[in-house]
């Protein structure tokens, strides 16, 4: 229940990391593939990114950071890495298993 | 001394004397402390609630670097009840380019695990589109119902029927029996989901319909993590302390009726849950300081103990949120701060 502006962006403007505006879903994969807790997970990948545990929530840095890297951006440019090309690279950097990926490589036989 | 706004649990405004906020808070940990068998808050921690609770601002936030990972339940569904017409998979791409979401949930209208298990090749499709466009992590979620399992829905005798004639043993029978089922289920779609190359799954809701249904998750979790080692599953609760319909189900020896939310997080953990969604519910009848206490002390003891991620319970009715389909702002970014300032949690 609740509508997305009383509940969802409360939370998010509150207190959430930001999805993908900076590294919000980057910690998420952490927790999903190692189980780690935030304090960790935000650790974990600012060193893979080479930035502070500040600059995760950052959109301004997150953006650039992103863009370099190939890791998704709201806006994307057209030969910027997208979606499953850009889960490739998160998963490559953040040295993780993503199912999709996996399953991606698994039957396009790569 | 002045006066301040705040809310009651329904999210009627209410103004409230510096001295009412103070007792209100104070009144709310001792309630937790003493249900739940945990360690109020400090002094520190109800003057850290009241200075949130006093300032002046419409909206707060958590300090920066303080931030934590969002993960959702039922998303499709909050589109389709405010008729906004679109699909599931533009539903996610909206949570993923607009309104900030780390990770993105996709589920049925028909939030449960036993009707999707009819009809799950065709989610299947569509998750696997779902995933090729976007970036966030992608949970599947649904709820185990157990509920379903009972006549006139499903096949066993329903319990709700045999309690009151005092068929006590016919009653648990019927759970024990609906328990198998459910876990079959369970284990069925997720996994339908999971090859499909979803991120998570989420079982949501867990408890609704007392420890039968906290059972079937923790034993169909158990099956799943066999099957998939790497499968990540969240367990969302439904209610801050677990019914009691059944009385005597366990797990791994462990009693499951009246369990807390910091007992209720080790037994998840023994099942394999990745991350743990605990749940306190909010009091209409209190104001929104005395549930905002109250809550937190059942979170941060939850959160001490838990070996997993947490990721709180802060939708309507739960974790100190109004219950209303329109949550005020001014009280629901509180209370979000609130929880996670004073827990040592890592989403909600």
């Amino acid at each position: 229940m609740g509508d997305p502006l009383g509940m969802a962006i409360t939370h998010a403007v509150a207190s959430g990391m930001g999805g993908m505006r900076a590294a919000g879903d980057l910690v998420a994969r952490m927790q999903i593939a190692r189980g780690m807790r935030i304090d960790e997970a935000k650790k974990y990948v600012a060193d893979k990114l080479n930035v502070s545990v500040r600059d995760l929530t950052d959109p301004i840095i997150m953006n650039e950071v992103r863009d370099d890297l190939g890791l998704g951006i709201l806006h994307p440019n057209v030969r910027s890495p997208k979606c499953m090309e850009a889960k490739f690279n998160i998963a490559r950097l953040l040295d993780i298993e993503i199912n999709c990926v996996n399953r991606f490589k698994e039957k396009a036989s790569l | 001394m002045g006066k301040i706004h705040t809310r009651y649990g329904d999210g009627s405004p209410v103004e409230l004397e510096e001295s009412e906020v103070m007792r209100d808070l104070e009144n709310g940990t001792q309630d937790a402390a003493e249900r739940g068998n945990v360690p109020a808050l400090s002094k520190e921690e109800i003057q850290h609630l009241f200075d949130i609770f006093s300032s002046p601002y419409r909206f707060v936030g958590v300090e920066p670097g303080k931030e934590i990972v969002l993960s959702y339940d039922g998303t499709p569904i909050k589109l389709s009840r405010t008729q906004v017409n679109v699909d599931r998979l533009q539903c996610l791409q909206i949570y993923e380019k607009l309104l900030g979401a780390d990770t993105l949930e996709m589920g049925y209208l028909d939030y449960s695990f036993k009707p999707i298990k009819s009809m799950v090749t065709y989610e299947q499709p569509l998750i696997e589109q779902i995933l090729s466009v976007t970036t966030a992590p992608v949970f599947y979620g649904a709820m185990p119902n157990l509920p379903l399992y009972t006549q006139p829905d499903g096949p066993f005798p329903n319990p709700a029927e045999l309690l009151p004639q005092g068929k006590i043993e016919e009653a648990r029978a019927s759970y024990e029996e609906s328990v198998e089922h459910a876990v079959r289920d369970i284990v069925y779609v997720s996994s339908a989901l999971y090859e499909c190359g979803a991120d998570a799954i989420i079982l949501d809701t867990v408890g609704a319909a007392g420890d039968a249904d906290y059972l079937a998750s923790l034993k169909a979790t158990e099956v799943l993590k066999e099957k998939y080692p790497q499968m990540c599953v969240e367990l969302g609760m439904a209610g801050e302390f677990v019914l009691g319909m059944h009385g005597e189900m366990t797990y791994n020896g462990e009693l499951l009726a009246g369990m807390y939310p910091h007992e209720q997080v080790k037994v998840a953990e023994k099942a394999g849950v990745t991350i743990f969604g605990p749940v306190v519910n909010t009091n209409t009848n209190e104001s929104s300081p005395w549930n905002v206490s109250r809550a937190i002390t059942y979170m941060k003891a939850c959160c001490e103990v838990a070996n997993i991620p947490v990721h709180v319970n802060m939708g309507m009715g739960v974790g100190a949120m109004t219950v209303h389909d329109h949550p005020p702002l001014d009280m629901a970014s509180r209370a979000s701060k609130a929880m996670v300032e004073i827990c040592r949690l890592d989403g909600l």
